[in-house]
C-alpha cells in the first residue's frame, strides 16, 4: 500500500514538474517569438542557437546575440553565466550552441523596448571551433588564368597605343 | 497634315554607340579598380578566399573595361543623350559586376539576389537578400558597404571626377544622376569636394562609432570595422549593417543617438554642407529643405506616435520616442536602420504607425544628397506655391503675389519650378504604387506591399518582412527596377528607354 502510494505521488510529482515546465518554459524559435510577441511577454522560455558576434559587457552583466538559423535575438545575462562562452559565430569561427532559459520581453522597459531575453540559466550543448580556411584551388586557378589574360589584354594595348604614337 | 512625330526620332549612329560604350568602359574599369581595397582587406585578415573572389571579380571587371576602352577609343565629349544613358547603363552595369564577388562568397542563393544587393547598396537603398549575414567575411562585408559609399555620390561622376581631368560631359553626367546643383561653378570640383566632405566624415564618423562601440564592449577591431561600415551605409543613407540584427545588434542608446545625427548628416543637402564648411551656420535655419525637413518630422512623428500608442505598443513614453523616433529618422532620411525586426511592423506597429512611416520614406530626404523619395525641396516648393494661390485669392485682383523662398540664396517662385516638382512627385507616386499593386497581386496585403514598395522606390531599406530570399522573381526585378529608377530619378531611365525605341523604330 505504501509503494503503491510512493508510486502515485511520485508520478503526480513528475506530472506536475512537466506541467510546470510546459506552462512556463516553451522551447521557441526566434521566429516565433517575433511573430507572436505578444503571446510570449514576460513568460519563461527556452531558446536554443548560436552565440554570435560579439560578447558586450555592461558592469556586471553582458549582451550575447543567439542566432537559430532564422533571426538573432539580443541576450540580457549575468557575466558569470556567461564564462563557458569560448567561441562565437563569425567568418572564421563557428559559435557556442547554447541553450537558454530565461523571461522574454516583447518591449523591454528596461532596454528601451528592444525584444529581448533575461536570462536565469545557460547551457552550453555543442562547442564551437575555429574554422580554418582551406585554400580553394578552383578560385585561385580561376584567378591566375584571368589574371593572365587580364596582363595580356593591357600588353596588348599598351603596344597598339605605342605603335599609334 | 504632315505627321512630324514619325519624323523626329531618329536612329542613333554607330558614333553614338561607340561613345557611350567608352566611357562606359571607363566608369567599369574604375568599379575594378575600387575591388582593390577590399583585396586589401581580405589580404589584411587573412581571409585568402574572399580576396580571390575579388580578385576574379577584378579581373573580369578590368578585362571588359580595357575591351570596351580600346575597342571604341573616342575623343568626342558626351553630348546630354550619351551622357544620361551612360549613367543608367552604367548603374545596370555596375549592378552585373559589383555582384560577382558577392555571388562567389556563396550567401547569396542567386546571382539575382547578389544583383538585388549591389542595386539596393549603389541605390542607397538597403533592402538585402544576404543570407547567414553573421559569418560573413570582412572582405565581403567591406565591399556591401563600399558600394553605397561610391553609389551615394554617384557611380558615374565618382569614377569620371578621379580618373578624367576635365569634361563638360561630365556635368550632364552629373545632372543624370539626379544632382543639378553645383557647390563650385565646376563639376568636376563640385564631385571632389562631394568626395571630401564624404572622405573628413567617414574618418570623424569612424572614430567616433569606433569609441563608442568600444565603450558597449565590442573588441577595438571589431569596433572601429563595424564603425567604419555603419558609418558609410548611414551617411550615404543606405542602411546596411554588418550583423542580421541591424542596430538592434548594439543593444545601445548611445550607439542609437549617433547613428541618427549621422543619418540626418547623410539627408542634409551637399550644398547646405558646403555653406556650413565655409561658416554660414545660419543657412541651415533659412533653407527651405531643412526647415521642410524639421516640420515634416514634427509632423509624422506625431501621426506615428499616436498610432503606436493607440494600440499599447511601447507601455512607456520614453521607449516609444526612442523606438518611434529612430525608426521615423531612419524612414524619413531614407537610411533604413532597424532597431525593431521587420516583422514587427505588421505584426505590433499596426496601420497609422506604418502609415507615418510609409510617408516619412516617401517624402525623403534633400535634393542633392544621398537620400532618396520625393525630396524636401519639391515639398517645400508645393508649400510656398499653395501659399502663394491662397493669398492670389484673398488679395485684390490687381495685386501682384509674387512668392519667395530661400535655398542657398532668395529665389524667386516659378510656374516651371513648380510644374517640374510636380511632375517628379507624380512620376515618384506611380512608381510607389505600381511596386504596391505587384506586391499585392502576388498575395500580399495591401499595406504591407505599399510599405515595401516605397521603401525600393524611395531608396530607404526598411522592410515589413517582405524582402526575403524566397520571394518571387518578379518581385524582385520589381524592386530592383524601382530601386534603380528612383534614384536616377526618371529622367536619364526614360532616355534610356527612348534610345532602345529609336534604335527599333528610328530613321
Amino acid at each position: 500500500m505504501m509503494r503503491k502510494l510512493i508510486f502515485i505521488f511520485l508520478i503526480i510529482g513528475i506530472s506536475l514538474n512537466a506541467f510546470y515546465f510546459f506552462c512556463y518554459a516553451e522551447d521557441v524559435s526566434s521566429a516565433e517569438l517575433i511573430n507572436n510577441a505578444r503571446q510570449y511577454d514576460g513568460k519563461v522560455v527556452i531558446y536554443k542557437g548560436e552565440v554570435i558576434g560579439d560578447i558586450m559587457a555592461r558592469k556586471e552583466f553582458v549582451w550575447i546575440n543567439v542566432n537559430d538559423g532564422i533571426n538573432a535575438i539580443g541576450i540580457w545575462s549575468k557575466k558569470d553565466l556567461v564564462k563557458d562562452i569560448l567561441y562565437t559565430g563569425k567568418y572564421k569561427s563557428k559559435g557556442d550552441i547554447i541553450e537558454i532559459k530565461g523571461v522574454f520581453h516583447r518591449a523591454c522597459l528596461e532596454h528601451g523596448g528592444d525584444l529581448d531575453i533575461h536570462i536565469d540559466e545557460l547551457r552550453k550543448i555543442t562547442s564551437g571551433m575555429v574554422i580554418r580556411e582551406r585554400l580553394d584551388i578552383a578560385k585561385r586557378n580561376q584567378a591566375f588564368v584571368l589574371l593572365g589574360i587580364l596582363g595580356l589584354a593591357l600588353t596588348l594595348s599598351q603596344l597598339k597605343k605605342e605603335k599609334h604614337k | 497634315m504632315l505627321d512630324i512625330s514619325k519624323y523626329m526620332i531618329l536612329r542613333p549612329c554607330v558614333s553614338d554607340i561607340k561613345n557611350i560604350s567608352y566611357y562606359l568602359g571607363k566608369i567599369i574599369i574604375g568599379l575594378g579598380l575600387v575591388m582593390i581595397v577590399p583585396i586589401v582587406i581580405g589580404l589584411g585578415f587573412r581571409e585568402i578566399n574572399p580576396a580571390l573572389d575579388f580578385l576574379i571579380s577584378l579581373a573580369i571587371t578590368l578585362l571588359i573595361g580595357i575591351i570596351l576602352t580600346r575597342l571604341c577609343r573616342t575623343g568626342e565629349d558626351l553630348d546630354w543623350m550619351q551622357g544620361m544613358i551612360v549613367v543608367s547603363l552604367s548603374w545596370l552595369v555596375a549592378m552585373v559586376l559589383a555582384a560577382l564577388p558577392l555571388y562567389l562568397s556563396g550567401h547569396w542563393k542567386s546571382y539575382m539576389d547578389a544583383c538585388f544587393d549591389t542595386m539596393s547598396g549603389f541605390t542607397t537603398t538597403g533592402l538585402t537578400l544576404v543570407q547567414d549575414l553573421d559569418h560573413l567575411s570582412y572582405t565581403h562585408n567591406l565591399w556591401r558597404h563600399l558600394i553605397p559609399f561610391i553609389g551615394g555620390q554617384g557611380i558615374a561622376i565618382v569614377v569620371l571626377s578621379l580618373f578624367v581631368k576635365g569634361t563638360s560631359g561630365a556635368f550632364r553626367i552629373y545632372v543624370g544622376e539626379a544632382r543639378d546643383e553645383k557647390l563650385v561653378p565646376n563639376v568636376i570640383n563640385t564631385a571632389r569636394f562631394i568626395w571630401l566632405i564624404s572622405g573628413v566624415y567617414l574618418v570623424l564618423g569612424t572614430l567616433i562609432l569606433g569609441i563608442v562601440g568600444m565603450s558597449i564592449g565590442i573588441k577595438p577591431l571589431n569596433a572601429f570595422f563595424q564603425g567604419a561600415c555603419i558609418f558609410m551605409a548611414g551617411f550615404d543613407t543606405a542602411g546596411f549593417a554588418p550583423q542580421s540584427q541591424n542596430i538592434l545588434y548594439y543593444h545601445s542608446f548611445l550607439f542609437e543617438a549617433v547613428t541618427i545625427v549621422i543619418m540626418i548628416f547623410g539627408t542634409l543637402n551637399f550644398n547646405l554642407h558646403y555653406q556650413l564648411w565655409f561658416g554660414n551656420r545660419k543657412e541651415i535655419w533659412k533653407n527651405i529643405e531643412t526647415r521642410t525637413f524639421f516640420i515634416s518630422v514634427i509632423l509624422l512623428f506625431f501621426i506615428t506616435a499616436v498610432g503606436l500608442n493607440e494600440l499599447g505598443v511601447y507601455p512607456k513614453a520614453i521607449v516609444l520616442f526612442r523606438k518611434g523616433f529612430f525608426q521615423l529618422i531612419s524612414g524619413h532620411t531614407t537610411t533604413g536602420y532597424m532597431t525593431v525586426y521587420a516583422r514587427q511592423f505588421i505584426t505590433e506597429w499596426g496601420h497609422l504607425a506604418m502609415t507615418g512611416l510609409i510617408c516619412a520614406m516617401a517624402l525623403g530626404g534633400c535634393a542633392c544628397s544621398t537620400a532618396g523619395g520625393i525630396k524636401m525641396l519639391r515639398i517645400g516648393i508645393f508649400i510656398k506655391a499653395l501659399k502663394q494661390d491662397i493669398k492670389k485669392i484673398i488679395l485684390p485682383e490687381k495685386a501682384v503675389v509674387s512668392q519667395m523662398f530661400h535655398h542657398i540664396k532668395d529665389v524667386f517662385l516659378e510656374d516651371k519650378q513648380v510644374r517640374s516638382a510636380l511632375l517628379i512627385t507624380l512620376v515618384y507616386l506611380g512608381l510607389y504604387m505600381l511596386g504596391a499593386i505587384i506586391g499585392t497581386w502576388f498575395g500580399y496585403p495591401f499595406l504591407d506591399s505599399l510599405f515595401e514598395s516605397t521603401s525600393a522606390a524611395a531608396n530607404t531599406g526598411l522592410s515589413c518582412g517582405i524582402t526575403d530570399a524566397g520571394m518571387p522573381a518578379v518581385l524582385k526585378l520589381t524592386y530592383i527596377f524601382q530601386m534603380w529608377v528612383g534614384r536616377l530619378e526618371f529622367m536619364s531611365v526614360f532616355v534610356l528607354i527612348g534610345f532602345f525605341i529609336a534604335e527599333i523604330k528610328g530613321r
